[in-house]
């Protein structure tokens, strides 16, 4: 599965957000609803299905659904 | 004693092992149907006890969106959808109420979030801390089920979750009902909710020896105040009920299913788990209960007991009546439902403060069922296997818990010309 992929598969199951509505585009607060313990849980997330870490200062960059495939393909 | 607020409760929602919804529950509940069988949430291959009341066909899709389910834990989800059902029998729409402060939250809960603890703790020691979920912590404490309630409910009043291990919700119903009767809410969301049939929790309560281990024969395992009783069987659920001010209840109309009289508690200050071998204390709890009622103890017909199946419980009980009412305890009936719903912990004073209120309003006395060989330490009409028409004016409803929490609730026909 592409980056992306599995990173929409993730957003779509945490936040239980149609994946229509899960563009590159996507605010987590402002589109899809996250409060601040819903972000803390998506990074946890994405650092688990990639195997990385993601320090709290990169952490706090990552806004958008796009953001996240960006950090995630580097 | 200033003029106080009458209360009634004025709606009823079950999710219980027997079924979900006052109708099923009710209906189960006097036909003498158990709840119990195998545990079929993990591998009970190493536990002495492998039998509990579990809730089966537990539906929330109707009440919760997939992501308010992820983070909650399974007794705040019982709690919701009780909550659900009972507003919708009191034909209650929170929202529309004029003032929100007036509407209050207060649930016993005796054990809380342990599931979500055992799941957690196994993915620190599996994966380290910086794995923990960050919804642990609002997702295990106690007191997270009054507030979600609030929350999707928009009730601003008192709110507040009540632990006093078994007795959690028949406090949390006296509570409710004192803060009522000073007017401090017009309407309270009370009762309880519990959902522990968990690892750690079966293996803490079979070290103590506290369970049932009659494996065989699951719905034939609680047998309170029978002779071959050998402890109690896990139970879960949650059973909410709508209290309001009588003057609340009569401005929109409400159904009445009966009033709330009294409330007495009191503590055995005597041991951590095993209750006070003179009875004093439950005793003495019957008692303020009665005079917070102003009734005699003859008054009394019906007594929906604690009646845990446990050895001990069932026979001093049944000392603690005999001691409250005299002669007229073998007048008075007195059933346990623990008997088809084992035991719900912090939420069986709620589940049993429903059915107290059903056997008011419809006549009818739910039974004890597997009663066959009597114990002369137990000698009280317990309504035998097969439920029982009688006038029922004014009933008890009895909770006692761990760490010698005694509680009990006065409940009585509602009539609109008074007493």
């Amino acid at each position: 599965m592409e980056v992306i992929d599995r990173v929409k598969k993730i957003i779509v199951d945490q936040l239980g957000v149609e994946a229509s509505k899960v563009s590159e585009d996507s605010s987590f607060v402002d589109d899809l609803g996250a409060d601040s313990l819903d972000i803390v849980e998506l990074i946890m997330a994405f650092e688990e299905e990639f195997d990385v870490e993601i320090p709290d200062e990169d952490a706090e960059k990552i806004k958008t659904v796009g953001d996240a495939i960006r950090y995630l393909n580097k | 004693m200033a003029e106080v607020n009458k209360v009634v409760i004025t709606g009823l929602g079950a999710v219980s092992p027997i079924g979900i919804g006052k109708e099923k529950f009710w209906e189960l509940l006097i036909q003498g149907k158990s709840g119990i069988g195998k545990i079929t949430y993990f591998d009970t291959t190493e536990y002495p006890t492998k039998i509990a009341a579990e809730v089966k066909n537990f539906d929330y899709d109707d009440y919760l969106t997939t992501k308010e389910a992820n983070r909650m834990n399974k007794s705040t989800k019982y709690s919701i959808v009780a909550t659900r059902l009972a507003l919708e029998d009191a034909k209650l729409d929170v929202s529309k109420e004029d003032n929100p402060y007036a509407v209050g939250v207060i649930l016993g809960l005796g054990v809380g979030g342990l599931e979500t603890i055992e799941e957690q703790h196994k993915i620190l020691l599996e994966k380290g801390p910086r794995r923990v979920s960050p919804f642990f912590v609002p997702m295990m404490i106690s007191n997270i089920a009054a507030g979600e309630i609030a929350i999707k409910i928009g009730a601003k009043g008192p709110n507040e979750i009540i632990t006093t291990a078994c007795a959690s919700s028949t406090h949390a119903i006296g509570t409710a009902f004192k803060l009522l009767q000073q007017g401090d809410a017009q309407i309270i969301i009370s009762g309880g909710t519990e959902a522990a049939i968990t690892p750690m929790s079966l293996a803490g309560f079979c070290s103590m020896k506290a369970l049932s281990t009659q494996n065989d024969q699951p719905e034939k395992a609680s047998k309170p105040f029978d002779k071959k009783r050998d402890g109690f069987v896990l139970g879960e659920g949650a059973g909410i009920l709508i209290l309001e001010t009588l003057s609340h209840a009569k401005e929109r109309k409400a159904h009445i299913y009966a009033e709330i009289l009294g409330f007495g508690m009191t503590s055995d200050a005597y041991h951590i788990t095993a209750p006070a071998p003179d009875g004093e204390g439950a005793s003495r709890a019957m008692e303020v209960a009665l005079e917070d009622a102003q009734l005699e103890p003859a008054q009394v017909d019906y007594i929906n007991a604690h009646g845990t199946s446990t050895p001990l419980n069932d026979k001093l009980e049944t000392l603690s009546i005999k001691q409250t009412f005299g002669r007229h305890a073998y007048n008075l009936k007195v059933s346990s439902n623990k008997s088809m719903l084992g035991h719900l912990l912090g939420a069986s004073g709620g589940i049993e403060a429903i059915a107290t209120a059903l056997t008011i309003k419809e006549d009818l006395i739910p039974p004890t069922i597997n009663y066959h060989d009597p114990d002369p330490d137990c000698d009280l009409d317990y309504v035998p296997n097969k439920a029982e028409s009688k006038l029922v004016r004014y009933a008890l409803s009895n909770s006692f818990g761990f760490g010698g929490h005694n509680g009990v609730l006065v409940l009585g026909k509602y009539n609109e010309k008074g007493r």
